[in-house]
């Protein structure tokens, strides 16, 4: 099944979420509040890591298990789109202590409440999809 | 080897994995971002018909959708297995503050106050869940990723827009937290 390979990626993914704590609410907070380096400490060595992993891939120009070409598609240049979407994104993500990926972990954990936090979300996906024109990007 | 990793994981141990995860779909010919997802679903369930922005091939991303199938799975893993049921270990400086927010400290990794079913039925438990969730979907499409697609992915490849959005993220975090959650609890 072509599909397992991502489905294994997911579920290390939600384990490392949930071990790592960064799906809880309280961990948020302690961020926000600048309490504690916990969230720091592991956004920080993922970044690090990412970097040289990343610069390693296009300077050996590594290729995928089906031997393309890996490319990184840079970001759109722009400051508002960024900046305000960001912003309006940090606002929902202290309020309910998880972004996209802990959400459905959550879901996952037992957390049933934060189905309704799901269901926001993709409200608030297919509003920006009606309105996208009329905003600054 | 089953006991430690049902211990809470080091934040150096977790950084990694989470690295190697956004490695692992890189060598599959994929990137990390989960709130494209989002979109999907929104095209999935045919509001491409009506709404350009949802008009796009979204079979193309179910291996996307697979990803957020298996992240759900990880949670159930998590919490049935590798769990000693113990606690978030935060600071006492943040269990202090927000007991003056009427939040009581952890019990288990959620708070009561918002993530119990009998929070869920007030209009206050209501409102921040489902506003909070508008705000998280609204504003990551807008700015294009959310914390997987710019502050793991977007940083790793020393993108400048997605820093834009990480201090985003956290300009509209501190709002919430210093500003609003005052006001709210």
């Amino acid at each position: 099944m072509k599909g397992l390979k991502f489905i294994i990626a997911g579920i290390l993914f939600g384990i490392v979420m949930s071990k790592s704590e960064a799906i809880s609410w309280f961990r948020i907070q302690e961020m926000f509040r600048f309490q504690s380096f916990h969230m720091y400490g592991i956004i920080g060595t993922a970044v690090i890591l990412g970097v040289i992993i990343t610069y390693l891939i296009k300077k050996y120009k590594l290729r995928d298990y089906q031997g393309n070409p890996i490319v990184f598609t840079p970001k759109e240049k722009s400051i508002p789109r960024y900046l305000i979407g960001g912003t309006i994104f940090g606002l929902g993500w202290a309020l309910t202590g998880a972004c996209p990926g802990p959400m459905f972990v959550n879901i996952g954990y037992g957390y049933w409440a934060i189905l309704l936090a799901v269901g926001g979300a993709i409200a608030g996906t297919y509003t920006y999809g009606v309105i996208k024109d009329r905003l600054p990007h | 080897m089953l006991e430690l990793l049902r211990q809470p994981w080091p934040w150096y141990t977790s950084g990694a994995v989470i690295a190697f995860v956004m490695v692992l779909l890189l060598f599959f010919g994929k990137s990390f971002g989960v709130s494209a997802n989002l979109r999907t679903i929104c095209s999935a369930c045919g509001a491409g018909k009506t709404v350009k922005f949802f008009d796009f091939d979204w079979r193309s991303q179910t291996w996307n959708l697979l990803f957020l199938v298996g992240a759900i799975i990880g949670g159930v893993i998590s919490s049935q297995f590798l769990s000693t049921g113990e606690a978030v270990q935060i600071s006492q400086a943040t269990i202090k503050d927000l007991s003056q927010l009427g939040i009581s400290a952890p019990n288990g990794i959620q708070p009561e106050e918002l993530f119990s079913l009998e929070a869920l039925f007030t209009v206050k438990g209501f409102l921040i869940l489902l506003l909070g969730g508008f705000a998280i979907g609204f504003g990551a499409r807008y700015a294009g990723g959310c914390t997987s697609g710019h502050a793991i992915s977007g940083l790793s490849n020393l993108q400048w827009p997605s820093l834009v959005a990480v201090i985003g993220f956290f300009i509209g975090g501190l709002i919430t937290t210093w500003v609003l959650m005052p006001l709210i609890f």
